[in-house]
């Protein structure tokens, strides 16, 4: 099998000027790119026929970012390799750039963005590249930032490449951690050369189901569901909040703000049932 | 570098900086280039922007007109203004110039209408 080039060289050196040609000139990395760009971009769930702000991590030579304004939407894209980026700039596109490096957090103001887009970047931070680098710390950064920098409802679409379950696991829980919802979605799933991962991340508002995976039957999505999210959290700060009685009467009380029909409170809410029923 | 992106950058990611905001904005040199006039995404971004940071950019290209304040509720109904912020926010580009921190006085260069926010290893 074929080396994985984050193994190989840190990305500013290994996307050097011999490999971001190919991201202008070979048509079958250009049509992959592409279309993993446009899969992503249905997944983000920006407004139609409006024109909205999009970060583009990892942007590259810009191919993801094309799509975007194909779309309708202005971009600023980051990315670590002047290589990469000079290419973008030769192919003109209306995207601006930023040379940048994720692990060190997105340097935006808060809320600047109505969403983020990042293609095949994601699992160049699971590497270590510098002695003082901490893959956690680096990811946490990030995605902290990042949830900073985005609106309130806005989603982050991640297709990326891991290297196998503990990569997905390391992201997935760093990205909750700092706030965000949300899970992966794998596509074509039974097959070994289409099978895709997209992480796909929420700021807030109203909680959604993520769609299924393409090429799937049933439902083939890891949605990290409010519970396991608690579960987590629960881990992180080491006691079970989960029904005690503030939680409970905090439920409530959100039930009652949405105008669902909720219990009144009564000096049983919150108590053990005694078993004699 | 889009005036647009000035808008948004900051230097927060460097350790022991607290806001990194507005940076400091050197201008050597500036191309001008027209695009469409989108009055919607100007009047979405609106709400985002920072006053302040729009009145240092449109000084330092020479872009008059603009006024001290904003009142969110008539501007965006106003399309010399919206007219106004597209020019400056999407149009003009610096091409050669740089960034400054603030806080810290860092310096982040623009070549080639990139701007390199990269940080030394010390500096995170
Ligand atoms: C496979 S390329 C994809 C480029 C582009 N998104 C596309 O679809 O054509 C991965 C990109 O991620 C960038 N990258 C890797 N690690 C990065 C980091 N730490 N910060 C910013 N960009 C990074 C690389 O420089 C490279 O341009």
């Amino acid at each position: 099998m074929a080396k994985r080039p984050e193994h190989s060289a840190p990305p500013e050196i290994f996307y050097n000027e011999d490999e971001a040609k190919k991201y202008s000139q070979n048509t079958r990395i250009i049509e992959i790119q592409e279309e993993m760009s446009e899969r992503a971009y249905e997944l983000l769930l920006l407004p139609e026929d409006e024109s909205a702000l999009v970060l583009d991590i990892g942007c590259g030579s810009g191919l993801s970012g094309s799509v975007l304004e194909e779309n309708g939407h202005q971009w600023i894209g980051i990315d670590i390799s002047q290589a990469m980026l000079d290419v973008a700039s030769d192919r003109e596109v209306e995207g601006d750039l930023i040379l940048g490096d994720m692990g060190q957090g997105m340097c935006f103001k808060a809320g600047s963005f109505d969403g983020a887009i990042s293609i095949s970047a994601i699992q160049w931070l699971c590497n270590a590249d510098k002695s003082n680098h901490v893959p956690q710390k680096r990811l946490y950064q990030f995605f902290t930032t990042l949830y900073a920098c985005l609106t309130r409802n806005a989603r982050a679409v991640f297709q990326f490449y891991p290297e196998n379950a503990q990569q997905i696991d390391m992201i997935t829980n760093q990205a909750l951690r700092s706030g965000f919802y949300g899970g992966i979605v794998v596509d074509y799933p039974n097959s070994t050369k289409a099978k895709k991962y997209y992480l796909v991340l929420m700021t807030g508002g109203v909680q959604q189901q993520l769609p299924a995976g393409l090429g799937t039957e049933e439902s083939n999505t890891e949605q990290i569901s409010y519970s396991k999210k608690r579960e987590m959290t629960k881990n992180i700060r080491g006691k079970d909040v989960k029904r005690s009685k503030d939680w409970i009467m905090h439920k409530k009380e959100r039930r009652r703000q949405q105008g669902n029909e909720t219990r009144l409170d009564s000096k049983y809410t919150g108590r053990k049932r005694s078993g004699r029923f | 570098m889009k005036l647009l992106t000035y808008n948004f950058l900051t230097s927060k990611c460097i350790k022991k900086v607290k806001v990194g905001y507005p940076l400091k904005l050197n201008i050597m040199e500036q191309k001008v280039e027209s695009t469409n006039f989108n009055p919607e995404f100007i009047q979405r971004v609106l709400p985002r922007l920072d006053w302040s940071a729009i009145k240092i950019a449109a000084d330092s290209v020479g872009c008059q007109g603009f006024p001290d304040e904003i009142n969110l509720e008539t501007s965006t109904n106003d399309t010399e203004l919206l007219q106004k912020l597209h020019h400056l926010l999407l149009e003009i580009e610096v091409v050669t110039g740089s960034l400054i921190c603030p806080e810290t006085n860092r310096i982040f260069p623009i070549t080639n209408g990139i701007p390199n926010m990269l940080l030394n290893e010390d500096e995170v």
